[in-house]
């Protein structure tokens, strides 16, 4: 039980890792991007080629899946993501979706359509017996990563000049921009910033989600769920959510597993119709 | 347009209500461009029998548009999960064929029937909240029924779909040939039908309504529009199209899979409208026309990654915007601009109208 | 003297900021009301209570003797309480021939029918000829509402309320941005509104309330200041006080 427990929480861990760029580009620049998961996706095939191929140390690749996503992710805010900020809603959807068919058909042509695997260093593989609870060792590592990033996240946006500014920018980009504050430069670190966290993620949960060219598609939803329930006021939300979404997926998986992915849809409609502003969030109610 | 309503003025003068009546008239009439269409998609029964196949896929992709057309183009409604309701109306008319009763026609009440209650019955939860949660809700319930369809493997075949089922000749008298021609024959027809009954209801109060709803939501309210009930109403009748698109698919293949309630479906259909052009009904005609060459073709030329090339028209589409491409007969050269306009604006009678 | 619109004891909260302040407002059946007070005073605030926009925290709304303060927006206006805006809320791409016949389709309860065309209910549509043409619409009827001049635009907005044939009707700054060559035209529509309806005006423009109106209450931060006829109000030196003082 405390097994499954655990293994949830390293899975939530995780999609709060991938999800929390999501959070900020979807819940707070009000652009509906649903190709958050090509990000993660990038993120994990560089480690497979890195690893793979070129012999690259596991630990390496992660930060160079981190950065590499993001200045994927710079250039695409740059020159498509950022003129249709205004856009109507239906366009932003057709053009991520847009993306997600392209890059699900390119990473098809390049990898092939196979699961791909990546050896994990070993002191990362198997796991320790602690009161009869198995706690694998990747996932510990996992939990302690995302732990250390969600408490860095967490201080970035609320104690530093740029948190600030970026939560400015996003309140009300006409009065911070009068404040002196460079918009569409704030905009633009955020979004690399959070595609790179995507990548990194992507990086992170190649072993533990299974990585193939549907990664995009299949991962939509609970990227989604987690913006949508956690709400977007703060980080902490959903950081929750994740958490939630993650025990209980792994949990249903185990115990029911022939309704567990129901069972997450319709919770999710559930929270959506008593509290549209999400499950965290303060304003949640009105 | 001006100047159409200019010459109406100049010979109703000083009558308003006749100028009031002979512009509603008009707005209601026959566009050639219809009539065309129509008269093609029917004459592809003779010309082009050998393509049945392809012909019978495009009307039902087509009737699904046109369903989805009727909530985003008449009600504003965005959705990622409308397959949700031709995948129930697919396993509904295949269940019931091989249950109950073959008969193909009463199957498409059926399954139009099952759509609707889902659709009635969802629809108040797209009431609320913002695009956002309306995507999410309509997203979810499609993979709430995706996961349904899969997990029911007594019911539905599961992943391997639903075999078996038996289709029986239509009203008892024609029975479906193995070319397809009679499966084209009976799609064509269904979508004329209802296609026909699409644009009285767009062409009527209700219609008006629905686009004054979303227009101008405020207002609509100022002019004591019930806007919940408008919204319900064209939900549901949506959700009726989708599931007789789906049955139409089932009986014309005589197989369900899964793959009806697939998330790309859910955006096909929004390229094929978006294709065709939003909020006029035949858009979702004319999208499916393109839609499904356009990926015959692609598929012809690059087998596998085909859906590489369908993401890339979705953004080229973004990006031009879709306004521009609505308006691409603009950039032509003025006079074959006008000579056009001339032709998709003609309708029979429409001399006699003006002049009287 | 029969009541055709009250308000008792309504309060409106934003956060902390009162904007409405437990106004108690009565308006006799045919009159000419209108609203006045400085920016900020609260009164578009108290039209979007009245029109069912926005929900008091208290207070009631009783329109005809029937309370209306539970009812929806929409459901108002079927009760006979229509209003324009300040600023048009008009369909931008309908004609003015389907706005009105919108207009009048939910009036008379057939804005759900959805199989006849439009062109089918001919006493709708002889009726939107007959008031847009008497609103000096008709010639443009058949024109994109957003191709109108602005005077043009008034115009219809305030002929989609009266096409609800309200009982009580909510003007709000009906001649505001209204370029001056077509003012005259405007105005003159709403002196000759039919004298049965009660109208409100919520006005900046002092002319135009003294020459129309007959009674006059006075909104400041939120609370009823002052209510009475013409004479009295304009003699009053605690109102001049009031708009000298915003001048000033």
């Amino acid at each position: 039980m405390l097994t499954i427990l655990f293994d949830g929480v390293a899975y939530g861990m995780l999609l709060f890792v991938l999800a929390c760029g999501l959070t900020i580009t979807l819940g707070l620049m009000n652009f509906i991007n649903l190709a958050h998961g090509a990000f993660a996706m990038a993120g994990g095939y560089i480690t497979v080629v890195l690893m793979n191929r070129y012999g690259v140390s596991f630990y390496w690749c992660l930060p160079i899946a981190f950065l590499v996503v993001a200045a994927i992710g710079l250039v695409l805010e740059r020159t498509l993501y950022s003129r249709l900020y205004s856009a109507p809603h239906l366009d932003q959807v057709l053009f991520s979706v847009g993306l997600v068919f392209m890059s699900i058909a390119a990473v098809d042509y390049f990898m092939g359509g196979q699961q791909q695997l990546i050896h994990l260093p070993r002191e990362l593989s198997g796991r320790w017996e602690v009161f009869g609870v198995g706690i694998g060792k990747y996932r510990l590592f996992i939990i302690v990563i995302c732990a250390l990033l969600a408490v860095a996240l967490q201080l970035a946006l609320t104690k530093t000049r740029f948190g600030s500014q970026l939560r400015a920018a996003v309140d009300d980009g006409r009065v911070a921009r009068g404040l002196g504050i460079n918009v569409p430069v704030v905009f633009a670190l955020t979004f690399a910033f959070g595609s790179g966290l995507a990548g990194l993620g992507g990086a992170l949960g190649a072993e533990i989600l299974g990585l193939d060219p549907n990664f995009p598609l299949k991962f939509m939803i609970y990227f989604l769920i987690v913006v949508t329930v956690g709400g977007t006021s703060s980080i902490t939300g959903p950081f929750l959510a994740a958490l939630l979404l993650g025990i209980a997926d792994v949990a249903g998986k185990y115990y029911v597993p022939q309704i567990g992915a129901f069972v997450i849809y319709a919770v999710m409609v559930l929270v959506l119709i008593l509290r549209p502003h999400g499950l965290f969030s303060r304003e949640g109610t009105r | 347009m001006s100047s159409a309503s200019e010459t109406l003025m100049s010979s109703t003068a000083g009558k308003p209500e006749t100028t009031a009546m002979a512009l509603l008239r008009r707005r209601n009439s026959w566009r050639a461009y219809e009539i065309v269409l129509w008269l093609i998609a029917f004459a592809m029964i003779f010309a082009m029998p050998s393509k049945a196949l392809i012909l019978t896929e495009i009307t039902i992709v087509a009737l699904f548009a046109v369903s989805l057309d009727l909530i985003l183009g008449y009600a504003g409604i965005v959705s990622l999960g409308h397959t949700a309701f031709f995948g129930l109306g697919a396993y509904a008319a295949g269940l019931f064929a091989k249950h109950y009763f073959a008969e193909p026609v009463t199957g498409l009440l059926v399954a139009g029937i099952a759509s609707g209650v889902l659709g009635f019955v969802t629809s108040f939860l797209v009431l609320r909240g913002s695009d956002l949660t309306r995507l999410m809700t309509t997203l979810g319930i499609g993979l709430m029924l995706a996961e349904l369809a899969n997990q029911m493997a007594w019911l539905t075949g599961g992943a391997d779909g639903l075999s078996g089922v038996i289709i029986g000749p239509i009203l008892g008298q024609f029975e479906f040939d193995l070319w397809g021609r009679t499966g084209y024959i009976y799609s064509l027809v269904t979508l004329f039908i209802l296609t026909w009954a699409a644009r009285r209801l767009v062409n009527s109060p209700f219609g008006l309504s629905l686009k004054a709803i979303k227009t101008n939501p405020v207002r609509a309210s100022m002019v004591a529009i019930p806007s919940r009930h408008r919204i319900v109403a064209v939900y549901t009748i949506a959700a009726v199209y989708a599931g007789i698109a789906g049955a139409l698919l089932t009986q014309t293949t005589s197989f369900v899979s899964p793959d009806v309630l697939a998330f790309h479906r859910s955006a096909d259909v929004l390229l094929v409208l978006v294709l065709g052009g939003v909020g006029y009904l035949y858009g979702g005609i004319i999208g499916a026309i393109l839609f499904t060459l356009l990926r015959d073709w692609l598929s012809v030329i690059t087998p596998q990654y085909w859906m590489f090339w369908i993401g890339f028209v979705l953004i080229v589409i973004v990006m031009i915007g879709r306004e521009n491409l609505a308006r691409w007969h603009t950039f032509l050269p003025e006079p074959l601009r006008r000579a056009m306009t001339r032709i998709a604006n003609w309708r029979p009678g429409a001399k006699i109208g003006g002049s009287r | 003297m029969t009541v055709a619109l009250e308000t008792r004891n309504l309060v409106k909260r934003f956060g902390g900021f009162l904007a409405t302040n437990d106004v108690s407002l009565s308006v006799r059946q045919g009159a000419r009301h209108a609203l006045i007070g400085p920016n900020g005073a609260g009164k578009t605030t108290l039209i979007n209570l009245l029109t069912g926009v926005l929900k008091p925290n208290s207070g009631q709304i009783i329109l005809g003797g029937e309370d209306i303060t539970a009812l929806p927006a929409h459901r108002r206006v079927r009760k006979g309480l229509a209003r324009t805006f300040q600023i048009n809320q008009l369909f931008g791409e309908f004609t003015p021939l389907e706005s009105v016949v919108l207009a009048i389709n939910e009036r008379e309860k057939i804005g759900g029918l959805a199989w006849a065309p439009l062109v089918a209910h001919t006493k709708v549509v002889e009726e939107a000829a007959a008031l847009l043409q008497r609103f000096g619409l008709a010639d443009v009827m058949g024109e994109r509402t957003v191709v109108l001049p602005y005077g043009k635009q008034r115009l219809l907005e305030i002929a989609l309320a009266i096409a609800s044939k309200p009982r009580v009707l909510l003007l709000d700054e009906p001649a505001a941005g209204v370029p001056e060559e077509e003012r005259h035209e405007v105005l003159a529509i709403v002196r000759d509104l039919p004298a049965d309806v009660t109208v409100i005006l919520i006005e900046h423009d002092m002319d135009l309330v003294f020459s129309f109106a007959d009674r006059i209450s006075v909104l400041v931060a939120g609370a009823l200041f002052t209510e009475g006829s013409v004479s009295e109000i304009s003699a009053d030196p605690r109102v001049k006080a009031i708009y000298l003082g915003e001048d000033a």
